[in-house]
This record gives C-alpha cells, sequence and structure tokens, in this order.
C-alpha cells in the first residue's frame, strides 16, 4: 500500500505521459507479487479499493478528533480525507507490518459492512500519511485512479527488456483478467504470450495525428471526411462471436447489447458510436479491417473505402451508416468545409491519405484531424480553487450571473500571481481551498463547444473551456449574457 | 516578594518585543538603539539597529547579508551576559546555523524567546536544548494538527530515487538560501552524494557562512558557470523564484523539485505545480512543538506567528496557559 500510494502521489505530479510511463515502469519493476498485479488491476479498473460512502470520514474524525482541532486542520486543508489522513496519530508500538495493496483491497472486500470502518482504522494505524491518504480516498470513493490503457502498457512493455511492443500487449489486452499472472510471466520471459481467450479480438486502432492549417496541401493525395463527435469504436463479428471495443481495446460489449444484437457479419469494422451507451444505437462506420476472414489492412484507403460501401451496400445493418466522402478540389475548399464542421455536428475534418494502408498503434501523419475552430465568450470569475481551477458565469437576463463552466488556467507565473492576488483581495466567502469572489474580475474564455445541460443551473455548460487570457480593461457588466452563450449551444449526444 | 510575572517586564511594542529592565528589543521590526537576535533570517534580522547582541555565526550571516549592527556583540552557547537588571543567555533552537533562544533571568523569574525552531535532526547546526522557564514564547508556523514533517533522510532518499529513474534530466531544487539549502546539501552528502552540488549564484555566499563555521559541505559549484553536460544528471539548488525564471529555460526538461514543510499538504503540492515536492522544514512540526511545551514545562506559553489558535487549544487542555502575541512581521521567509 505504501509504493502503490507512493505511485499515485508520483503520477499526480509527473507532468506527462513519459515521467508517467517511467514511473509505473518503476513502480510495476520493483512492487512484489501480489501487490503490483493489484497496483495494475486497481489501475486498469478491474479492482477497487471502495468499499464504503465518505460519511466514514466525518464518522471516524468525529470519533477520533478534538473538534476543534479538526476544524481548524481541516480549515487549511480542505479536504476531509486529507485531513483525517493527516492527524491520524502515529502509533509508536504499534509494530505490525503495514499491509500491501494486495491484503488491503482483499481484506476489505471480504470485510462485512458493519465491521468496515474498524478495519480501515486498523489499517490507518499502521501506514504511514500518504498511504493513509490514499486508503480512505479509495475506500470512500473520493477518488478514481485510473490509468489510460495506452500508459499502462508502454509502461509494461518497457519491463520486457525489448522483447515486447505495447502494440503486441494491445492485442490480447481485452483477454486479461486479473491477477495477470500469465501477463507479468510474459513481460519478463518467464512465460509464453497469454492466451487472448477464444472468440473475437481487438485489433489495434489507427489513430489520427492533429494538425493546424492545410495550406500547401497536395488535394489530390487525401479524402476527407466529417470527424464525428462520439466514441470510437471497434466492432468485430463473426462465427467465433461477436464484440464491441472502446478505443482503448475495453470491452464495452455488455453496455451495448442492441449494437451487438445488430452484429449479424462477418467483419471487423472501424466507426464511430454516436450515442451513449446503453441508449439506441447510431454507429457511423468508416473503415473495414477485416472481412469474411480477409486481412484488407495492408490496402490503400481508397480500396478499403471502396470494399466498405460494396459490404455496406449488402449487408446494411441496423443502426449503422456510412461517413461520407467529401467533395473537395483544393485547400481552399477545405478550409471552407472547415469553417462549416460547425454545422454538420462535426468536431472538424478528418484527412485521409488515399494511398495508406491501415496502419495500427502510432499515428503516422497518414491520418490527420483538423479540429473546427474554438468558441469564444466573455464571462465572470465567480470561485478560484487555491492554485486551481477558475469557474466562471455570464448574465442572465434577470441580472444574476450564473456559473457556465471551469477551466484550469495555465498562467505564467507572475500572470498567476497577478490573478491570486485579485482573487485574495476579492473574496466574499471561503469553501475550504474554494473562494467565491465578488463579480468584478472578465476572462476571455476559449471553448469547443457550448452543450446544453439540465444539470447546470444555467441550462448550458462550456466544453473543454480554457483560459485565453484576463481582461482587466473590460468592465464585469459588459460581459456576455446567458441568451449568447445558449445560442452557441446546439442540442448534445444526450439532449 | 514573589518573582515579578514576565508579562510585566517583557511585553511587545511597536518596535516589537521588548524587555524593559534589560532595555532591549528582541528580533526587533524596525531600528532600535538594543536588538538581541534569534537568527539570520530577513524577517527576524532587519538592518538599521545600533547596537546588536547575537551568536557570532548570526553576525557573520548578518553582515553577509549587508544587515550589520553599529556595534556587535557575539554570545557564546550558555555564556551569561549583564544587560541592565537583566541576566542574558543563548541556547541553540536548532533551526539554522547561529539560531538561538534567548533566556532571560530577572529578579528570580525566567522567560525563554525560542525564536523560530525545530527538533529534528540537522547536521548543519547545534541541536535544541529545552530550558526550563516560567513564560516560554514560541512560534507555531505549522501549528496545526494536520503538520507532521516526515524524516528528511526519507525526503532526499526519494531525490536520490528521482534522479536514478531519469539519469538525464538535471533536478532543480528550490530552496531558501539560509538553512534549507545547506541542510539539503549536508542531507545528500549523509545519503551518499559525493559529486558536485551546482548552486545558483543567490546561494553561494551563505554557503560559504556556513564552511567559514566549521559545517563542511563538500564540493559546491557555481551552477552558472558549468556547462549543460555536467548538469544533466546533475544537482541544481536554487531560490524557488529564479527556477521559472533562469533554470528551466537553461536546463531544457529538468525535473523541478522543491523543498518546503509546507508540501505535505496536497493542496499545496498542486498549487507549486513542482514534479518532486520534497517535504523538509526547518521549523517544529505539530507533534514538536507540543512535546517541547512539555518539556520546558512552562505554566504560561505566549505564542508568537503562525497558527496560534490550534496551539493555544491544544496546551490549555494540558493545564498550560496560552496566550496569543500579536506581532506581524514574521514568518515571511520560507519555512
Amino acid at each position: 500500500m505504501i509504493a502503490f500510494a507512493a505511485l499515485l502521489d508520483d503520477l499526480a505530479c509527473a507532468p506527462g505521459k513519459g515521467p508517467q510511463e517511467a514511473l509505473l515502469r518503476r513502480y510495476f519493476g520493483t512492487v512484489a507479487d501480489p501487490d503490483r498485479a493489484m497496483g495494475l488491476a486497481v489501475l486498469t479498473g478491474a479492482a477497487t479499493l471502495k468499499v464504503t460512502r465518505p460519511a466514514l470520514l466525518r464518522a471516524l474524525a468525529a470519533e477520533r478528533f478534538d473538534p476543534v482541532l479538526f476544524g481548524l486542520g481541516h480549515g487549511f486543508v480542505g479536504d476531509v480525507a486529507e485531513t483525517v489522513a493527516l492527524m491520524w496519530p502515529e502509533r509508536a508500538g504499534a509494530n505490525a507490518a503495514p499491509p500491501g495493496l494486495a491484503e488491503v483491497v482483499r481484506t476489505l472486500g471480504a470485510t462485512a459492512a458493519a465491521d468496515v470502518p474498524a478495519q480501515i482504522a486498523r489499517f490507518l494505524d499502521v501506514l504511514p500519511a500518504g498511504a493513509r491518504l490514499w486508503l480512505l480516498k479509495g475506500a470512500t470513493g473520493g477518488t478514481r485512479v485510473r490509468v489510460p490503457a495506452p500508459i499502462l502498457r508502454a509502461a509494461l512493455a518497457g519491463l520486457s527488456a525489448g522483447r515486447l511492443t505495447a502494440g503486441a500487449l494491445e492485442e490480447v489486452w481485452h483477454g486479461l483478467v486479473a491477477p495477470y499472472a500469465a501477463l507479468f510471466a510474459w513481460i519478463e520471459g518467464r512465460g509464453g504470450r497469454p492466451d487472448p481467450g477464444e472468440g473475437p479480438q481487438f485489433h489495434p486502432l489507427m489513430p489520427a495525428e492533429a494538425v493546424g492549417v492545410v495550406a500547401g496541401l497536395d488535394a489530390a493525395r487525401w479524402r476527407a471526411e466529417w470527424q464525428w463527435e462520439g466514441e470510437r469504436v471497434q466492432l468485430v463479428a463473426g462465427p467465433g462471436g461477436r464484440r464491441v471495443f472502446g478505443r482503448g481495446a475495453e470491452d464495452i460489449s455488455a453496455t451495448t447489447p442492441g449494437l451487438i444484437a445488430a452484429m449479424g457479419f462477418d467483419a471487423v469494422l472501424d466507426g464511430v458510436l454516436l450515442t451513449p451507451r446503453g441508449r439506441p444505437h447510431q454507429v457511423r462506420l468508416h473503415d473495414v479491417l477485416f472481412e469474411a476472414g480477409e486481412d484488407l489492412r495492408p490496402l490503400p484507403f481508397d480500396q478499403r473505402r471502396a470494399r466498405l460501401d460494396a459490404w455496406f451496400a449488402r449487408v446494411a445493418p441496423l443502426g449503422m451508416d456510412l461517413s461520407p466522402l467529401l467533395d473537395f478540389a483544393t485547400p481552399a475548399d477545405l478550409a471552407a468545409l472547415h469553417r462549416a464542421a460547425r454545422d454538420h455536428a462535426a468536431t472538424g475534418l478528418i484527412l485521409k491519405d488515399r494511398a495508406s494502408p491501415y496502419i495500427p498503434g502510432r499515428a503516422e501523419g497518414a491520418w490527420r484531424t483538423w479540429q473546427r475552430d474554438s468558441q469564444s465568450v466573455t464571462a465572470v470569475l465567480m470561485y478560484a480553487e487555491r492554485g486551481g481551477d477558475l469557474s466562471f458565469g455570464v448574465w442572465r437576463e434577470d441580472g444574476v450571473l450564473v456559473p457556465v463552466g471551469k477551466c484550469t488556467p495555465d498562467l505564467p507565473r507572475t500572470a498567476r500571481a497577478t490573478l491570486d492576488a485579485w482573487v485574495r483581495t476579492h473574496t466574499l466567502k471561503r469553501f475550504g481551498p474554494v473562494r467565491e469572489v465578488a463579480p468584478g474580475l472578465v476572462l476571455q474564455v476559449a471553448c469547443d463547444a457550448a452543450e446544453l445541460s439540465s444539470r447546470h443551473k444555467a441550462g448550458v455548460t462550456l466544453r473543454a473551456a480554457r483560459l485565453v487570457c484576463v481582461r482587466p480593461d473590460v468592465p464585469a457588466a459588459a460581459a456576455d449574457r446567458l441568451e449568447l452563450v445558449l445560442a452557441l449551444a446546439r442540442p448534445g449526444p444526450s439532449a | 516578594m514573589s518573582p515579578p510575572h514576565p508579562q510585566t517586564w517583557l511585553y511587545p511594542r511597536p518596535e516589537g518585543l521588548f524587555c524593559e529592565p534589560g532595555g532591549f528589543f528582541i528580533d526587533p521590526l524596525r531600528a532600535v538603539d538594543r536588538a538581541v537576535i534569534t537568527h539570520g533570517h530577513s524577517d527576524h534580522a532587519r538592518g538599521g539597529h545600533r547596537a546588536v547582541l547575537a551568536h557570532a555565526a548570526t553576525l557573520a550571516i548578518m553582515k553577509a547579508r549587508g544587515v550589520a549592527g553599529k556595534a556587535s556583540q557575539a554570545a557564546g552557547w550558555g555564556e551569561r551576559i549583564g544587560m541592565g537588571e537583566v541576566t542574558l543567555w543563548l541556547e541553540p533552537a536548532g533551526h539554522v546555523l547561529g539560531s538561538a533562544q534567548i533566556v532571560m533571568a530577572y529578579r528570580g523569574s525566567r522567560a525563554v524567546v525560542s525564536g523560530d525552531y525545530k527538533r529534528a535532526a540537522d547536521p548543519t547546526c547545534e541541536a535544541f536544548v529545552p530550558v526550563p522557564c516560567d513564560v516560554f514564547v514560541t512560534e507555531a508556523t505549522f501549528g496545526l494538527p494536520v503538520f507532521r514533517h516526515p524524516p528528511a533522510l526519507g525526503e532526499i532518499s526519494r531525490l536520490l530515487a528521482s534522479m536514478a529513474l531519469y539519469p538525464g534530466r538535471a533536478h532543480v531544487v528550490g530552496c531558501y538560501s539560509l538553512g534549507k539549502t545547506q541542510r539539503l546539501i549536508a542531507l545528500l552528502r549523509r545519503a551518499g552524494w559525493e559529486r558536485p552540488v551546482y548552486l545558483d549564484q543567490a546561494l553561494i555566499a551563505m554557503c560559504a557562512v556556513y564552511e567559514a563555521h566549521g559545517v563542511r559541505l563538500g564540493d559546491l559549484r557555481p551552477a552558472l558557470a558549468a556547462d549543460g553536460a555536467d548538469l544533466a544528471g546533475g544537482i541544481v539548488l536554487a531560490p524557488p523564484p529564479s527556477i521559472g525564471e533562469r533554470w528551466v529555460p537553461r536546463l531544457g526538461d529538468p525535473v523541478v523539485g522543491l523543498a518546503s514543510g509546507w508540501l505535505g499538504v496536497r493542496q499545496r503540492v498542486r498549487q507549486g505545480r513542482v514534479e518532486l515536492p520534497l517535504v523538509v522544514s526547518d521549523h517544529a512540526d505539530w507533534d514538536e512543538l507540543n512535546a517541547t511545551l512539555d518539556e520546558v514545562a512552562a505554566p504560561e506559553v505566549w505564542v508568537t506567528h503562525g497558527s496560534e489558535a490550534a496551539l493555544i487549544h491544544a496546551v490549555g487542555r494540558r493545564g498550560i496557559r496560552g496566550r496569543a502575541l500579536r506581532l506581524v512581521g514574521y514568518g515571511e521567509e520560507e519555512a
């Protein structure tokens, strides 16, 4: 548990994929079984520490701490779980060895609900502060510690001394089950390739590279499609069975029963699930990897597309359609299409090299996405978290400021200091680390889209909002109106 | 006649804490005629005083910082000195080189002003000595029960583990020039790091003062003069503000660390935006503060700066009278 908690702390500070991969490689390379296998299971979501609710934290605090001291401590820390973890007394003479992650997960999983608080307290007595925090966070569901599968696979492949690639792991990934003994044996050269199981298998997807403008593009070399908003999926069906995989090779068949029912064919298809899982499905297909057992991936895109069109004309499965190829002759045509993306409910354009085979794994530039331009909103700062997110709002008809989104500002140190100073001097109320500020500072915010949402007071929320700049020159009263933000919104996939 | 209560002869004035029968201020915030200085941090040792009494190392630090008094008197540990009607002496506070508690005896009553202090072992300064007294004046920088500093050597081993994980990246660690820098270097040496430690210009002078007082820091080199190949895989120490401005651009893709007692709290870690937070503090944590107050066994404790409410509440439950001594201006130096 101590090593796993240290890993989570390190990951939280790691500035990118490279360092995250290095930290995971070190963890999997130094921690012994069964703890590292349990670590992998928790990071993939196959195992969980969650056994109770956050109410446990207040109960532990009330039972163990002086209420005045707890209140003062919590006022500074701003998080109940962390306050309990930090204040928990170190028990001199508690000489039981600290439990490993596997022991913690198994013990908690086997503990009757009524005994969970006492069991957690026993673990807290023998763990250091960092591990106490992650135990409390994990057990109360206060955090979802998940690492994207591609990073996990890269880290695990790094342990194989060059024998295995991340792609090789990806092919068996969906068939792996905790405690992953066969996987670690294979990685460390002690055993053969794990059997990915009977039936349909996942084939690594061809990713697209993000690009900016396309001036100077050789239009004759490329095909263009809309980039659709939704979840990229791979449909695999044949005599061996039917499965739907997410882009990370996760098997999502159980959440898409209607889609599975519609897959009475023998093919492997690439597409986008336009609807949320569990709803009546709508899949837009854009590529074919296999047809009747024939591997089409080495064929150039144009030939694969012709096969896809012919196949679809014959089979036409329920709830599926094709992503149309767009007409264009010049880069200027493309730019015009790009500007129209929003009208077609597309998040941008995707360009595909007509001659390229289907290349699994790394982006090689044969597929390129060109995201539509972002929307811009002038909003008023409402809440600021210490060193963290800013929440902002716009004016409703009745003159009330309503929150429409938040962003994590990525500002130079001096600009951040100026912003923090403004927040300190304009605080109205404090909620732990979050300060409510007087409506006086205008932010220029960019976002991918505005989305209608009944969960938000404003009825609309900005997606993927980011701070462009602080606008001290604009008075708060001149910020955008809610009607304008509503006009930017179009019904989201769930509306 | 019973001994006078210290509050009758030691009390705050606008200039700072004033010992009336001794005619001197302790760590005054404004220029005064006679000052007794606990330690060399800039919020305690200010310039412009006429006569300054302090430990010899503190006087050397003040000189290096350009804030020496017009007249200086060095006091050795435990050396009794008459100041007016008061007998005064210094005992180590364990905070930084030369840091002292000021012990004052007046007509059978005794008060101790601890300045800033810590109880954890530190190879670069003398360890704190508890002195029984009637009134103990304490800091409370980390005076909340959420502060429990881990062993500093464990944090150093995290730094060394990171160096092993990223052998090609320089590690630049933010630390303040007086105390934290030298403690980190000494801990690195203790952990077996014998290669050079590269220093930002702003840290060099204070390391020289430590060396002159017998604290061996090993092979130190100016980072500005080193070439990139030496720094990749090396350790650079620098004041936190200069890291983003000077060292990140110069070092390419360094691992940025920060050594501070505040980093035990995750929110502060996120705020610091560092890859390698090291919880290393020059101040007593919650447990050390409470243990110290029990050891000196003073019936009354005055709390100068930091989070006084929690500490006063906690000692009150043990029958010790606590009182907030509102002295503004301290705690501006790094913790």
